[in-house]
């Protein structure tokens, strides 16, 4: 296992941890954008260059953005007095470590019979393009229109409701 | 090369902080960081599955990741316009103040 691994996972669990643990939302949006960012440089340790970079893309470039726009809309950079984690705080934690533990273990138990490293293989971004446009074109377009109805759907949902309230 | 399980344990553990999150933090907006994060753990794991299984040339798991962040995307702009939503109402994002569905 070689060190870069065990410092790009430090990365991606560590910024993780400070995105569950961090009092302060902002904090928390920037510690996440960490996390997305190691699993990117996961990706690229993986030989999926275009998995990783549309990672960066989207989740570094979009969706932490779209985080960050929400907290300051909600005012949830505020942090609140009765504190951040809910009441029934220890049974989540609970069920998560029960859960880390059972997906270890299968993990581990297996580790025998699973495969091992292959060549790395030879796939250009020509290549995806090429099986984005013939076989997979179906998923293709169902992806469009569902980018499309959530694109709209986003904009109805968060939208003024002032107009629709005198209408109705 | 690092074997398969340590992808595989990485991604487990990340699913795990990631539902911790998602089930102990009073603030929408974290709780769908938390599921941001669980997402990202399962493509974790479809890439590494792809990368070790027998046939990487086909490009099943680098398909299914690829389409799995763009719905993960969808997820997240829905997600967002909804806690902005339910803070107009409710003048909060506390998930324990907000238990109607009702405006």
């Amino acid at each position: 296992m070689g060190f870069i691994f065990y410092l790009i996972s430090a990365f991606a669990v560590g910024g993780a941890l400070a995105a569950v643990l961090l009092k302060n939302l902002v904090h928390a949006a920037l510690a996440v954008t960490i996390a997305f960012l190691g699993m990117a440089l996961m990706f690229l340790c993986l030989d999926a260059q275009f998995a990783g970079f549309a990672q960066i893309l989207v989740y570094v470039g979009a969706v932490a953005i779209l985080v960050v726009f929400a907290i300051l809309l909600t005012k949830g950079s505020e942090v609140p007095i009765e504190g951040v984690f809910s009441k029934s705080w220890f049974a989540g934690l609970a069920i998560a470590a029960g859960v880390f533990a059972l997906l270890a273990w299968a993990v581990l138990r297996s580790a025998g019979s699973l495969p091992d490293a292959a060549a790395a293989p030879e796939v250009t971004v020509k290549d995806i393009g090429n099986a984005l446009m013939s076989r997979y074109v179906l998923p293709l377009e169902i992806v469009a229109v569902l980018l499309t109805a959530a694109l709209l759907g986003a904009v109805i949902i968060a939208m003024h409701e002032k107009e629709g309230a005198k209408q109705g | 090369m690092t074997p398969l399980s340590a992808y595989l344990v990485v991604a487990a553990l990340i699913f795990a902080i990631g539902l911790a999150g998602a089930l102990t933090r009073r603030n929408a907006i974290l709780v769908l960081i938390g599921i941001e994060l669980m997402l990202n753990a399962a493509n974790l794991n479809l890439i590494a599955f792809w990368r070790y299984g027998p046939h990487p040339e086909l490009l099943s798991g680098m398909m299914f990741a690829i389409f799995s962040i763009a719905v993960a995307a969808a997820e997240a702009a829905v997600g967002l316009g909804l806690v902005i939503s339910i803070y107009r109402h409710a003048k909060t994002t506390d998930l324990e103040q907000t238990n109607r569905m009702k405006g």
